[in-house]
């Protein structure tokens, strides 16, 4: 009832901690997990007086890895942005972040399962945050995380569920950790979610309404649909009501599986966004984009691997699915089809799915050995194998009457001793057929 | 043996022939800087501390001033701004890096305008430096106390840095040679940052050759700094030979507003010029006052942000401690970037500044170099600044073109006013030819020995 008058508008934007060696600007170690406080830092994360930022061009490459995975246009001039606010986590009083020239723009993606296509507005760099402690009587910071390389990616409002959100981050995650780009791991802070919700009207065809509630802290999968739920139902109670849901910022609050407000429209930051003087301009040529392209390649997407088996391999969509799912297993299929006879395709598809303990332990050239093997084996038939099975019948009269009888058992024997004389190298179904034709 | 006035290169011989050692030149330095200091305040911090370097560095055992904005690794380090008045780096930058390496031993830490705002010295707060030429006058600035120390031979040449004006203009107000290189050609990181697109250290020395020298120890990429070129650095010093005639641009703009004594004694420098053979061309380049606004909205812009680090979390004090100049600063530059002003003040002052950057190109396509005063006037009494409202950017005005350009640019002294006092003329080059602005001021120092500018002054201050 209540969602027939009011549809939920969502955006999302994501962060993902890229798993490159280097932080962001400086030369210090990103991997802060379990780290000491304070131990992986050096002036620049620091913010200490006087230091300079250098771009991680890996961590660019990996942002636009990312873009490009999402179909996204990848830029040819890039700029970094500082973005200003205040906090103790944040040492340099900015944030160097992307304003208006991100790496990547305007994708979209259908992800499987998804039903829809999701619109894609942009991915960018920047950098993490500090980390504050919170003990009983002081704040503390750890550093370690400042400067990690982060990638936000940014979804236009196209998103109507909670259920659809978390279908798309799961796949999300899924395409991230195909990329080999972070363990976009939710718990361990390494993929974020912020969402913005508002609640569109009928009436107002799918216009955007005057306002959104940015919801913060989703830090687990779990709360991901809890949460959306939660602030979808509290707009549309308002709204009923009468009421108007403000412009703010909301956190969730895990244990009580709440929203809560942290801040309204009027406390809303002026970032004062300026182009990072630290750091010129970026431009990239058509070779960088086609190096990119290569790496996608050679990393690949679940969806890449599946539309490449389904189109280019005629897999059928059952088996495409259970070896596009797993990297492995379409390294190990695009090896054998390398080496195997195009005629072999499927059946390898077929075997790697039904029969997984023939493939287990073995290369794949091995494999595709064992099975020519097998398949040429059976190439006894049409004249030939006629003939082969006229001779059986002559020579072994009894076991025809007995057929002839009704005795279903003696058609099983006759198939056998074909398959003897042939040495098993035709195939058993067919020569039954053909002796049940001949009797 | 009196070495005083004694240039840098000069005294490297003295120390590679083994005449003095490293540590006797030091403590020469050192006791001038107790004799003599307390009447100037060119230093915020000295080191006493004796190092060992090796012969065969190329600036073997060559003490050195450096301006407090340069982070030096157990050396406190202030910005001439209490602030930082406890603060010691951690690490070097690599301008001094470079200069360790090299062999230089350090000095101290001069005084500037604190956070580098300003043209007098005046905002540090560490006290005004005073101008040796005159002790009632300020010395310029920002690098104020680079140019102070060594125009009293404080120290044999410094380090100082240029945002716009802030090496030229000390080192006209204090008759000596100052050099800004292009921006990107020397290392900016660990230097405090004020200006960041414009920021760029240099020297000020005694004489032409002292900058060549340096220049080729500091210039070069480092990849601490993105925005350092990787561009090859010519041998300086083999450049000096070089006296092949050149094509100088001389344009009137930069001769609006200027004491008619300045512009005389410019005007006298560029007759040298043309008795050796260089051509001079007038041109017409955009008049210097349009940079001021570009200037003064980009800086403060940087400022506002470059600032906000200061926060007394993690280091230093705290906020409270900004001075009237820096608050000033913040202020104007957060308003310029906030929203809804933005297009309208910073977008269009770099829109202004691609115009003036196109300008110089096109002038480049004629000429060589371009000759200018580097000030409308000679140096000021203490506290006259006041009278100025925008003090800097009006006595920075012939500096800013270039240095929102990037351009090279060095001053050198060509003679002194009735009052006794320097007037500085400069060489403005194209990006990255810092060979030719370096050779022409080399010539003319050959050949004038800027009128004793350098080296009378020193009588006053001899032993």
């Amino acid at each position: 009832m209540i969602m027939s008058t009011y549809q939920p508008i969502i955006g999302l934007e994501i962060h993902v901690e890229l798993n490159t060696a280097a932080k962001m600007f400086c030369q210090c170690p990103a991997n802060y997990f379990g780290k000491k406080p304070n131990t992986q830092t050096c002036p620049v994360c620091l913010g200490l007086p006087g230091a300079l930022p250098v771009p991680n061009r890996k961590a660019i490459y990996y942002a636009q890895l990312i873009g490009k995975a999402l179909n996204c246009r990848l830029n040819q001039s890039s700029k970094f942005d500082r973005k200003h606010y205040f906090y103790p986590d944040l040492p340099k009083g900015y944030q160097i972040s992307q304003y208006d020239e991100p790496l990547c723009s305007e994708g979209k993606i259908e992800f499987y399962g998804c039903h829809t296509e999701h619109l894609i507005r942009r991915v960018h760099i920047e950098e993490d945050t500090g980390k504050l402690l919170h003990e009983e009587e002081v704040t503390l910071i750890d550093f370690n995380r400042s400067g990690v390389p982060l990638v936000e990616i940014v979804t236009e409002p196209d998103f109507h569920s909670a259920e659809e959100v978390k279908m798309f981050l799961e796949q999300l995650q899924i395409l991230i950790r195909d990329l080999e780009v972070s363990d976009a791991d939710m718990e361990k802070g390494s993929m974020r979610l912020e969402s913005n919700i508002s609640m569109g009207s009928q009436k107002s065809g799918g216009k955007l309404p005057d306002y959104k509630v940015e919801v913060k802290n989703i830090n687990s999968f779990r709360f991901v649909k809890q949460a959306i739920e939660y602030e979808i139902k509290r707009q549309i109670d308002l709204l009923q009501k009468g009421g108007s849901p403000r412009q703010e910022t909301r956190g969730f609050e895990e244990k009580k599986g709440i929203t809560y407000s942290q801040r309204t429209k009027e406390e809303a930051h002026d970032y004062r966004y300026f182009p990072e003087p630290d750091i010129p301009p970026i431009e990239f040529d058509n070779a960088h984009e086609k190096k990119i392209e290569e790496l996608l390649h050679a990393r690949s997407t679940f969806e890449m691997r599946r539309s490449l088996l389904m189109q280019k391999y005629k897999i059928s969509n059952q088996n495409a699915l259970i070896i596009a799912s797993d990297k492995k297993k379409f390294q190990f299929f695009e090896r054998c089809v390398l080496v195997a006879d195009s005629r072999l395709i499927a059946r390898i598809a077929n075997i790697m799915v039904n029969k997984p303990h023939m493939v287990k332990n073995t290369a794949p050239a091995a494999f595709v050995k064992t099975l020519t093997a097998i398949s040429e084996q059976k190439h006894v038939e049409g004249e030939e194998l006629v003939s082969h099975i006229e001779k059986i019948l002559e020579a072994n009269e009894k076991a025809v009457n007995d057929y002839k009888r009704g005795k279903q058992n003696a058609i099983m024997f006759l198939v056998g001793l074909v398959m003897r004389e042939l040495k098993g190298q035709a195939d058993a179904q067919i020569i039954r057929k053909k002796i049940e034709e001949k009797l | 043996m009196n070495i005083v006035g004694t240039s840098g290169i000069e005294l490297i011989r003295l120390l590679q022939t083994k005449k003095m050692s490293s540590s006797e030149l030091q403590e020469f330095f050192l006791k001038r800087i107790k004799k003599y200091d307390n009447q100037f305040n060119a230093y915020v911090t000295t080191v006493e501390e004796k190092k060992n370097v090796s012969n065969g560095q190329p600036l073997f055992g060559l003490p050195i001033a450096i301006k407090d904005n340069f982070c030096t690794k157990g050396v406190r380090t202030t910005a001439s701004s209490k602030v930082l008045n406890d603060f010691i780096p951690p690490y070097d930058a690599t301008v001094v890096t470079k200069l360790k390496k090299a062999g230089c031993i350090l000095l101290g830490k001069t005084n500037m305008d604190a956070w580098a705002h300003g043209s007098s010295t005046e905002t540090s707060d560490f006290g005004v430096t005073k101008n040796p030429h005159d002790l009632t006058r300020v010395p310029g600035g920002s690098s104020g106390g680079s140019a102070a120390a060594v125009c009293a031979y404080l120290a044999p040449l410094a380090i100082g840095s240029e945002t716009a004006g802030s090496i030229r203009q000390p080192a006209a107000w204090c008759g000596l040679v100052g050099l800004k290189p292009t921006y990107g050609r020397v290392s900016r990181y660990g230097v405090i940052a004020m200006g960041s697109s414009l920021d760029c250290p240099g020297s000020i020395t005694r004489t032409v050759s002292d900058a060549a020298l340096l220049l080729g120890i500091l210039a070069g990429h480092d990849p601490y700094d993105a925005t350092s070129e990787i561009i090859s650095v010519p041998d300086y010093l083999s450049c000096l030979k070089n006296k092949e005639p050149l094509t100088i641009g001389v344009s009137d703009e930069y001769f609006d507003n200027v004491q008619p004594e300045v512009s005389a004694k410019v005007q006298e420098a560029l007759d040298v010029f043309r008795k050796h053979g260089h051509r001079i061309k007038k041109i017409k380049l955009i008049s210097p006052k349009y940079a001021i606004s570009v200037y003064t909205i980009i800086q403060r812009a940087e400022v506002s942000s470059n600032l906000a680090r200061y926060d007394g979390i993690r280091y230093g004090n705290g906020r409270e401690y900004l001075g009237q100049e820096a608050k000033r600063r913040i202020m104007l530059g957060t308003y310029t970037l906030s929203h809804g002003y933005y297009d309208a003040y910073y977008k269009k002052a770099e829109i202004v500044r691609e115009v003036i950057r196109a300008d110089f190109k096109r002038v480049y396509k004629d000429v060589d170099v371009i000759i200018a005063p580097t000030t409308p006037m000679t140096a000021l009494k203490i506290g006259e600044w006041e009278k100025y409202p925008f003090f800097g950017e009006m006595m920075d005005i012939l500096n800013e073109p270039g240095a929102i350009a990037g351009l090279p640019a060095i001053n050198i002294p060509v003679g002194l006013d009735s009052n006794h006092l320097p007037i500085g003329m400069q060489i403005i080059g194209r990006h990255f030819d810092e060979e030719t602005i370096v050779r022409l001021a080399h010539q003319y120092e050959e050949e004038t020995d800027f009128f004793g500018v350098t080296k009378q002054i020193l009588k006053k201050y001899q032993d």
